[in-house]
């Protein structure tokens, strides 16, 4: 038999695992590293506020009100109630984060499903869930929110559980456009002939070609829900003031804009840091993702 | 060489040959495939007619090749044979047995496994090549490590290095490698009949004669029979043992190859031979080709399907459908056309 001319790269030792592989290509990528790096002290920090020696996020003082960033004793200044800025700011992170990301999770886990189900199957399965995620693109996401909590009433859990609701039909509408793509893919069709079930194929075949652009997209939608969040709080139907959070400190400052400009957009500021910081990584991680790199 | 020696084959594998060598292993009748399309809610549900009425046999051990231009249905009868297209009517009988009766969809993707034109689209890009071809016999129950030595042992045998090749990924493979690799995750059920749709049509022309002698080679080792499926004529001759011609869904001719090639009875066949570009500068193809599109097989036309576009059609060819007959009394040459046969009312055919 002829012999075979070798025109691909020289092989290596490729005994690691697929994850193995993902950290050693983003090992490579500097911004995600750096911005990976950002969001573990800022969940860190939150996690543990506590315990920093931080000032007392809810006591607050007549004669500290808005003072400038840099001020002795209190480093990013000190809100229109007089609390600590700093304290505030980390203490924040914890319903923040937690309001940005756990909805997002919740969505993406279920929405995942739903688009890889409709994906796949087609078909009347795929009419049903898909035009029963249409209704919800009716509603414009910040209106469908407030109705939801609404509803439900005010509540940490309830937020939750409305933002949930609100972006389960875009993750599930992107999760079923790749699948379908994938599915119409020949090596689909060949792991049918090989008489794999439906849930084989989705697990093995289907699943790693579509969670990459699912993911990103997921993780585009942590600074939205965030946005949302404090939408919801300042309605009062999320987070009730005295508690730190990001959006509610943003919007309860915003009366302050003109007096100290820069202590009351430090709430912005964190919000859009950890956003960029979320949508860098996810890029990098897409990229350490794909296989050809 | 260790290579040529037949593997074992791991007990889920394979379809043992139950009817003999003079049994054909493949008997297909009346094979329908209409796929539904969908109109508006007030017009009328259409029907696209991708096969209608495809029957053939293929004996143990031989090449079948089919021919046909884009939209034949070619590709469509080859994914009737393992079950990635719905059958609307017709049967399938494998080696004596009777898909639905007494053959499972299951048990039959184990005696027939199809190869894909497109290599890259049919290799899952985030699994090494061992694990795409270690897939078929791990879902069928083989262990890991069985199906594994397996994957190596067809890596070998389809000339990939297993050292080299068997960690790479589909990207790290050239088209011919690819395409060895996708042989070989077919091969790993243990079929007996292997369906090659269009499976050399992408490769360079050096690296399509390596892979057709391959195809060669593995025919003879694991005794297999092929349905190989082309639109390039040369390559079909030189395969192929019988040639089946299709138009617009339907057998217009089937004949032992260099019958078919040296005396073609049906226009169109005469017609897509007559487009096959000469080797000889200086005897260019002088007939002029087919000219226009085949017609929707949505609304294909009445008679002969091929009425519209052939240069001898009369108004019987628009009436009534011809049926495949013997071509100048040859039992293994078929064809459909009123000229060929007697008393169809047809100028050039003889009286009854």
């Amino acid at each position: 038999m002829a012999a075979v001319t070798d025109f691909a790269v020289p092989s290596e030792a490729r005994a690691r695992g697929y994850w193995a592989g993902v950290w050693r290509r983003l090992r490579r990528d500097p911004a995600a590293l750096v911005c990976a790096g950002v969001l573990l002290a800022l969940a860190l920090g939150a996690i543990f506020a506590p315990w920093l020696g931080l000032a007392d996020p809810y006591q607050g003082s007549m004669i500290r009100r808005l003072k400038p960033i840099g001020t002795p004793g209190h480093l990013l200044g000190a809100d229109e109630l007089g609390r600590d800025m700093l304290a505030r700011l980390i203490y924040g992170g914890r319903l923040t984060l937690f309001l940005g990301i756990a909805p997002v999770v919740c969505a993406f886990v279920i929405g995942t499903t739903l688009g890889l189900v409709a994906g796949y199957l087609g078909g009347v399965v795929n009419a049903v869930i898909m035009r029963t995620t249409d209704v919800f693109f009716a509603f414009p996401s910040v209106l469908l929110a407030i109705a939801i909590s609404g509803a439900l009433g005010a509540g940490i859990v309830n937020s939750l559980v409305s933002l949930t609701i609100v972006f389960i039909p875009p993750i599930a509408r992107v999760a079923e456009s790749v699948t379908a793509s994938v599915r119409a893919l020949d090596y689909v069709d060949a792991a049918r002939a090989s008489g794999a079930s439906g849930f084989t194929i989705v697990r093995v075949h289907v699943l790693g070609n579509v969670l990459g652009p699912i993911f990103v997209y997921a993780t585009s939608l942590t600074s939205v829900a965030m946005i949302l969040a404090a939408g919801l709080s300042f309605l009062g139907l999320g987070v009730r003031p005295p508690e730190p959070e990001w959006g509610l400190m943003l919007n309860t400052l915003r009366t302050a804009i003109y007096v100290n400009p820069w202590v009351a957009a430090l709430p912005g500021a964190m919000i859009f840091l950890t956003s960029l910081c979320l949508n860098i990584l996810s890029d990098g991680l897409r990229s350490a993702m794909n296989v050809r790199q | 060489m260790s290579v040529n020696e037949a593997p074992p084959t791991p007990a889920p594998l394979g379809l043992p040959d139950v009817g003999g060598p003079r049994q054909p292993l493949l008997d297909a009748a009346g094979l329908t495939c209409h796929f539904p399309v969908r109109g508006g809610p007030f017009t009328a549900r259409r029907v696209v007619r991708a096969v209608d009425g495809v029957s053939f046999s293929v004996g143990k051990g031989e090449v079948l090749g089919v021919v046909g231009e884009s939209g034949c249905g070619k590709s469509t009868t080859a994914r009737l044979m393992v079950g990635l297209a719905p059958l609307t009517a017709g049967k399938i009988v494998f080696d004596g047995r009777q898909l639905g009766e007494d053959l499972t969809l299951t048990a039959l993707r184990l005696g027939a496994q199809m190869v894909f034109q497109d290599s890259y689209a049919s290799l899952n890009p985030r699994l090494t090549i061992e694990d795409s071809i270690a897939f078929g016999p791990r879902v069928r129950g083989v262990s890991p490590a069985d199906a594994r030595a397996l994957a190596h042992d067809l890596l070998k045998r389809i000339g990939l290095d297993p050292a080299r090749f068997a960690g790479r990924y589909p990207h790290e493979l050239s088209g011919g490698q690819r395409q060895r690799a996708n042989i070989g995750r077919a091969l790993a059920m243990k079929p007996r009949l292997l369906i090659l749709d269009e499976a050399v049509s992408a490769l360079d022309k050096s690296v399509e004669a390596q892979v057709l002698n391959l195809l060669a080679d593995l025919k003879a080792d694991h005794d297999l029979t092929y349905l190989f499926i082309s639109h390039d004529l040369t390559v079909v001759r030189y395969i192929a043992d019988r040639v089946m011609v299709m138009y617009l869904g339907e057998v217009v001719e089937i004949g032992p190859a260099e019958t078919l090639y040296r005396n073609r009875a049906h226009p169109y066949t005469d017609a897509l031979f007559a487009a096959m570009p000469s080797m000889d500068p200086d005897n260019r193809t002088q007939t002029p080709p087919l000219t226009g599109d085949p017609p929707n097989p949505i609304d294909p036309p009445a008679g002969c399907r091929f009425h519209t576009r052939c240069a001898f059609a009369e108004s019987v060819c628009g009436a009534r459908e011809p049926a495949l007959a013997a071509v100048a009394g040859d039992a293994a040459h078929l064809a459909a056309c009123h000229m060929l046969e007697p008393g169809s009312g047809h100028s050039k055919a003889r009286a009854a």
